[in-house]
C-alpha cells in the first residue's frame, strides 16, 4: 500500500487535466459549457480518492514501527545533471528524482490536505451553483492546487517542494482572480504573486547553497549531511544560518508573515471556498510546513530560529490589532489567519515544531469552518460581506450561527475546543523554552483573538438586523451540500484537540506521532525552564482569563453598550484610524516599491518608445536618406556620365561632320594630298 | 640625247598640270578635260616605255586607255548634261547635296 | 634633230596644258586642249607609235574633243565669264600639285640609272615602217583579243548610258 503514495497527488493531477481539457475542447467546438454534474464528481471524486488512498496509507504507516516510519517512492528520474563541485571539494551530481515520502510529518499534513481540501470541494458545489461560465475551470484549478499541495508535502527533496510551492502560488493566482471581470480580483491575484515571488526568490538562493555545501537537494541526504558538517549548532552567519534565513523568507512570503503579509487580505477578492482551502487550512501552512521538514538546519541555527519566533510573534500581534476594526468579515477573517500563522512560526521558533504542526491541523478545521461559514452568509445576503450591514442572522441561518460558534470559540481558545489545546501548547512552550516575552506577546494576542471573533459573531448573529430591504426578504440557510461540510468540520474542531493534551492532563499522542520527524536535539537559543505541572495550570488559567476577558468585552461592546463603542471609537479617532487602515503598510509600499518599479516601467517603456524605437526609426530614416542620395547620385552622376558620353560623340559628330562638305573637288583634294604622302613614305623608306 | 627619262619628266608634269586642273577649277567640264589631260599623259609614258622597252603592249595599252577615255568622256559628259537640266549650273561648288 | 623635235613638241604640250587649266573661256579650254592633244600626238609618232598617234588624233581629237565642244555649247550659261573661274581651294591645289610634280621628278630622276641605255636608232621614224599598225593589229586580234572585246561592250554600254542618262524623263 505504501508504495502507491505517489497516487495521491495523482488524482487530482487528474480531474483538473479531464475537467479542464473538456470543459476546452466543449467551449471551443460546441459553446457550451460542460454537464455540472460531470464536473462536480470528477472533480470531488478525484479529491476522495485521493483522501481515501491517504487514510489507507496512514494505516499502513501506523502499521510500523516507529523509528521505521518513512517509506520513499520514487515515480522517475527527473533531472540528471553534470557533475558540480561543492563547498567541500566533492563532485557533487545535480540529480533530482520525482520522489515521495511518508513519515509522520507528510502523514499529517495530507490528512489535513485532503481531508479539509475534500469538504471544500463539497461545499463549493453549492457555493459556486449559481456560476455559469467557468465553474468548470473553477473546479479545474481546484484539482491544480490540490495536485501542487499534495506534491508539495509528499515531496522528498527540496526542488519537488519547490515545485509544488510555486504550483500553489499559481493556482492561487488562478483563484484569486476567478472573477475575470472584476478589476480588483486581477489586481489582487497579481499582488498575491507578485508578493509570493519575492519570498521564492530567497528560497531559491537558499536551495542552491544547500546544493553548494550538501551535493544534493534530497532530504535525506541534506540532513545527513547537515549532521556530518555541522554537529554543533552554528553561530550568527555562517552558512547554516544564511541558508536557514533564506528559506525562512521564501516561508514568510508564502505564510504571509511580516513584511511579506499585504498580500492575504487582498486575496479575499476569490471566491470563499478558495479563501478557506488556500488561504486558511493549505497553501499558507506550506511555509510552516517546510520549516518543520528543515528542523535538522534550523535546530542547528538557534539564532536564526529566535528570528523566526519573533517575527512570527510580532506578526501575530499586528495582525490581531487589524483585525480588531475591519469591516468586512472576510478581511476579519484573513487577518486573523495571519495572526494564527504568526502563532505557528512562534512555536516553531522557541523549539515546539509539534505544536506548531498541531496548531496547523486545529487551525485548519476551525478556520475553513469560519471562512466556509461566512460564505454561507455571504451567499444569504446575495453576496454582501460588509458586516454593518448583517445583523441577527442567527435566526436565519442557524445551522451555519451553530457551526461557526465552535470554531469562534475554538480560536478564541475556550477550553474543552480544539484551538485551546493547540494554542495552549504553544504558549506553554514558549514560557518553558526560556521566552517568557513570547509568552506574554501571545497571551496578549489570545486576548485580542477572542475579542475580535467573538465581535464578528455579535455584529453578524446577534443583535438588530441591519440588513438592507432587498436583502432581507430573500435570507435563508444555505442548502445542505454547504452545511453538511460546516457540521463535519465543526465535529473537528471540537475534537481534534484531544489529539495532543498537554502534560498535566493526559498523554500528547500528536507530538508522539511526530518525533521521528524532527530533530531530538531540538532548542533556540534560550534556557530551558524546568518547570512543573503548577507553572502550565497556572499559565493556562491566565490564558483562558484573558480570552474570558476578551469575550466579554466584545460581549459589552457590540451587544449591550454599542454607544460605548462609538465613544471609544471617537475619542481615540486618530489611533483607531491608523489601525484599521493597516497602519498603511500598502501605502508605504507603493510609495517605496510599486511607484519605482511603475516609474521604471515608465521610464522602460518611454526608452523603448524614444530609444529603441527612435533607433529603428532612425535607421528606417537613414535607409531613406541613403536611398535619396543613391538616387540623386544615380541621377546626378550616373546620368551625368552617360550623358557626357553621349555629349562628347556629339561634339565629335559636330567636328567630324565638317568634313562632309559635299563638295567633291574637296574629297580630290584629299586624294591628292594622301597621294603625296604615299609616295613621300616611300621616298622616306627609300625606294 | 632624248632618253625615256625626258619623256617621263613630261609625263610627270602634264599629269600635275591636269591634277591641279580638277583641283581647281569650278567648270566641271573644265575638270573633265584636266582628266583627259591626265590619261593623255599616262598615255605618254606607256609609249615611251613602250619604244624603250622594244615592246608593243605599251602601245595595245595605250589604245584602250584611248577606248575607256572615250566612254569615260561620253558617260561623264551625259551626267553633265543631266546635272546641268537639274540644277541649272555647271559649277561643282555649287553642288553639295551629299553635305552633312 | 629628234631632241629638237622632241622639245618643241614637249614645250607646246605643256604650254598648251597650262593654257587649258588656266583658260576662263570653256571653249578656248576645249581648243587648248585639242591642240595639246595634237602636241601628244606628234609626240607618238616621235616615238614610232603610228597608230596610237593616229588613233589618238582620230578617236580623241576627232571624236571627244568635239563631244566636249557639244556639250559645252548645250550648258554653256550666259552669265559665265563674270563668276569665278577657281574655288576657293585653288591654293592649297596649286601647292600640292607643285609638291606632287616635285616629288614625281625626284623618284624618276632618282630611278633614271634604270632606263639609262643607249638610245635605239634615230632614224627609225623616218623610216618608213608599215609594221606597227599591222603589228599591233595582229596583236590585238591574238594576244589581246578578249580586252578587245571588252573594249567594244564598254563602248556599247557607255552608248547606252549616255543616251539614258540625258534622257528628259529618266
Amino acid at each position: 500500500m505504501l508504495d502507491n503514495i505517489w497516487l495521491i497527488p495523482l488524482f487530482p493531477l487528474l480531474g483538473f487535466l479531464i475537467n479542464g481539457g473538456f470543459g476546452l475542447w466543449k467551449v471551443a467546438r460546441t459553446g457550451t459549457r460542460p454537464p455540472k454534474p460531470f464536473v462536480y464528481c470528477v472533480a470531488c471524486g478525484s479529491i476522495l480518492l485521493s483522501l481515501l488512498l491517504s487514510l489507507s496509507c496512514f494505516w499502513a504507516l501506523l502499521q510500523l514501527d516507529p523509528q521505521d516510519r518513512i517509506q520513499e517512492v520514487e515515480v522517475f528520474s527527473w533531472i540528471h545533471g553534470p557533475a558540480v563541485q561543492t563547498i567541500a571539494g566533492e563532485l557533487a551530481n545535480f540529480k533530482i528524482s520525482w520522489g515521495f515520502q511518508l513519515d509522520p510529518l507528510s502523514a499529517v499534513m495530507i490528512l489535513v490536505v485532503a481531508g479539509v481540501g475534500f469538504l471544500i470541494h463539497v461545499y463549493a458545489i453549492g457555493y459556486m451553483a449559481e456560476e455559469e461560465e467557468g465553474f468548470y475551470r473553477f473546479f479545474a484549478y481546484m484539482n491544480l492546487f490540490m495536485f501542487m499541495m499534495l506534491t508539495l508535502v509528499l515531496a522528498n527533496n527540496y526542488l519537488l517542494m519547490f515545485v509544488g510551492w510555486e504550483g500553489v502560488g499559481l493556482c492561487s493566482y488562478l483563484l484569486i482572480g476567478y472573477y475575470i471581470h472584476k478589476k480588483s480580483a486581477g489586481d489582487a491575484a497579481k499582488k498575491a504573486f507578485v508578493v509570493n515571488r519575492i519570498g521564492d526568490f530567497a528560497f531559491i538562493i537558499g536551495m542552491l547553497m544547500i546544493f553548494t555545501y550538501f551535493g544534493s537537494l534530497d532530504f535525506t541526504e541534506v540532513f545527513h549531511g547537515v549532521e556530518e558538517m555541522f554537529p554543533m549548532p552554528e553561530a550568527l552567519w555562517g552558512p547554516l544560518c544564511w541558508i536557514a534565513l533564506l528559506l525562512f523568507i521564501g516561508a514568510m512570503g508564502k505564510s504571509a508573515q511580516i513584511p511579506l503579509f499585504v498580500w492575504l487580505p487582498d486575496a479575499m477578492e476569490g471566491p470563499t471556498p478558495v479563501s478557506a482551502l488556500i488561504h486558511a487550512a493549505t497553501m499558507v501552512t506550506a511555509g510552516v510546513y517546510m520549516v518543520a521538514r528543515s528542523s535538522a538546519i534550523y535546530s542547528r541555527a538557534p539564532d536564526v530560529l529566535f528570528i523566526v519566533a519573533v517575527v512570527g510573534i510580532c506578526t501575530a500581534l499586528l495582525a490581531a490589532s487589524i483585525a480588531l476594526f475591519q469591516q468586512d468579515i472576510k478581511r476579519v477573517l484573513a487577518y486573523s489567519t495571519v495572526s494564527q500563522l504568526g502563532y505557528m512560526f512562534a512555536a516553531l521558533g522557541v523549539g515546539a515544531a509539534a505544536a506548531g504542526i498541531f496548531h496547523l491541523m486545529t487551525h485548519a478545521f476551525f478556520k475553513a469552518l469560519l471562512f466556509l461559514g461566512s460564505g454561507s452568509v455571504i451567499v444569504a445576503l446575495h453576496h454582501e460581506q460588509d458586516m454593518r450591514k448583517m445583523g441577527g442572522l442567527r435566526k436565519h441561518l442557524p445551522r451555519t450561527w451553530w457551526t461557526m460558534g465552535v470554531a469562534t470559540l475554538a480560536i478564541a481558545g475556550v477550553p474543552g475546543l480544539a484551538g485551546f489545546f493547540s494554542k495552549d501548547e504553544i504558549l506553554w512552550r514558549s514560557f518553558s523554552n526560556g521566552h517568557p516575552l513570547i509568552w506574554f506577546v501571545g497571551v496578549l494576542v489570545a486576548g485580542m483573538t477572542a475579542f475580535y471573533m467573538m465581535r464578528m459573531m455579535f455584529l453578524t448573529f446577534h443583535g438588530e438586523e441591519r440588513l438592507s430591504p432587498e436583502v432581507a426578504s430573500h435570507v435563508h440557510e444555505s442548502p445542505s451540500v454547504m452545511t453538511i461540510p460546516l457540521v463535519i468540520l465543526a465535529v473537528g474542531a471540537v475534537f481534534a484537540g484531544y489529539l495532543g493534551l498537554p502534560a498535566w492532563l493526559g498523554p500528547n499522542v500528536f507530538e508522539h506521532f511526530l518525533e521521528p520527524a524532527f530533530e531530538t536535539r531540538y532548542h533556540a537559543a534560550g534556557e530551558t525552564v524546568h518547570a512543573a505541572h503548577s507553572t502550565e495550570i497556572l499559565l493556562t488559567l491566565v490564558s483562558v482569563a484573558l480570552a474570558g476577558a476578551g469575550i466579554y468585552l466584545a460581549y459589552y461592546f457590540f451587544l449591550k453598550r454599542k454607544e460605548k463603542a462609538e465613544q471609544l471609537r471617537q475619542k481615540y479617532a486618530g489611533l483607531h484610524r491608523i489601525i484599521r487602515d493597516k497602519y498603511y503598510v500598502d501605502e508605504a509600499y507603493d510609495f517605496l516599491f510599486v511607484n519605482r518599479a511603475k516609474g521604471l516601467g515608465r521610464f522602460l517603456s518611454a526608452f523603448d518608445n524614444n530609444v529603441v524605437d527612435g533607433a529603428v526609426n532612425g535607421s528606417a530614416t537613414i535607409t531613406q536618406i541613403s536611398a535619396w542620395l543613391s538616387g540623386q547620385a544615380d541621377i546626378h552622376i550616373v546620368d551625368r556620365a552617360v550623358n557626357l558620353v553621349a555629349e562628347i560623340f556629339e561634339f565629335l559628330s559636330t567636328v567630324l561632320r565638317k568634313i562632309q562638305t559635299g563638295l567633291v573637288q574637296r574629297y580630290a583634294l584629299f586624294f591628292v594630298i594622301g597621294i603625296i604622302l604615299v609616295i613621300s613614305l616611300y621616298l622616306y623608306m627609300g625606294v | 640625247m632624248v632618253d625615256v627619262t625626258h619623256y617621263l619628266i613630261l609625263s610627270t608634269i602634264v599629269f600635275s598640270i591636269g591634277v591641279v586642273g580638277v583641283l581647281t577649277r569650278r567648270n566641271v567640264i573644265i575638270i573633265l578635260m584636266s582628266i583627259e589631260l591626265m590619261l593623255n599623259s599616262v598615255n605618254l609614258n606607256l609609249v615611251a616605255f613602250s619604244d624603250r622597252l622594244q615592246d608593243l603592249s605599251g602601245q595595245v595599252f595605250a589604245v584602250f586607255v584611248i577606248v575607256v577615255a572615250a566612254a569615260e568622256a561620253a558617260v561623264g559628259l551625259g551626267i553633265v548634261i543631266s546635272l546641268f537640266r537639274n540644277k541649272e549650273t555647271v559649277n561643282v561648288d555649287e553642288i553639295d547635296l551629299l553635305r552633312g | 634633230m629628234e631632241a629638237a623635235l622632241f622639245y618643241i613638241l614637249a614645250t607646246m604640250l605643256v604650254a598648251f596644258a597650262i593654257l587649258t587649266v588656266m583658260a576662263s573661256n570653256p571653249v578656248r579650254s576645249a581648243v587648248y586642249l585639242i591642240s595639246a592633244l595634237l602636241s601628244m600626238a606628234g609626240l607618238f609618232f616621235l616615238l614610232g607609235a603610228e597608230f596610237v598617234g593616229a588613233v589618238q588624233i582620230l578617236v580623241y581629237v576627232g571624236g571627244i574633243m568635239v563631244l566636249f565642244l557639244f556639250v559645252i555649247m548645250l550648258v554653256s550659261v550666259r552669265e559665265m565669264e563674270v563668276q569665278r573661274k577657281v574655288n576657293r581651294q585653288w591654293k592649297t591645289a596649286l601647292v600640292l600639285g607643285i609638291v606632287l610634280s616635285f616629288e614625281l621628278v625626284f623618284l624618276v630622276v632618282r630611278g633614271a640609272d634604270i632606263f639609262r641605255t643607249d638610245t635605239v636608232g634615230q632614224e627609225w621614224i623616218l623610216e618608213a615602217q608599215t609594221l606597227n599598225t599591222e603589228t599591233v593589229g595582229g596583236l590585238l586580234y591574238s594576244t589581246y583579243l578578249l580586252p578587245f572585246e571588252i573594249a567594244s561592250v564598254l563602248l556599247l554600254v557607255a552608248m547606252v548610258a549616255a543616251v539614258v542618262l540625258t534622257q528628259k524623263q529618266l
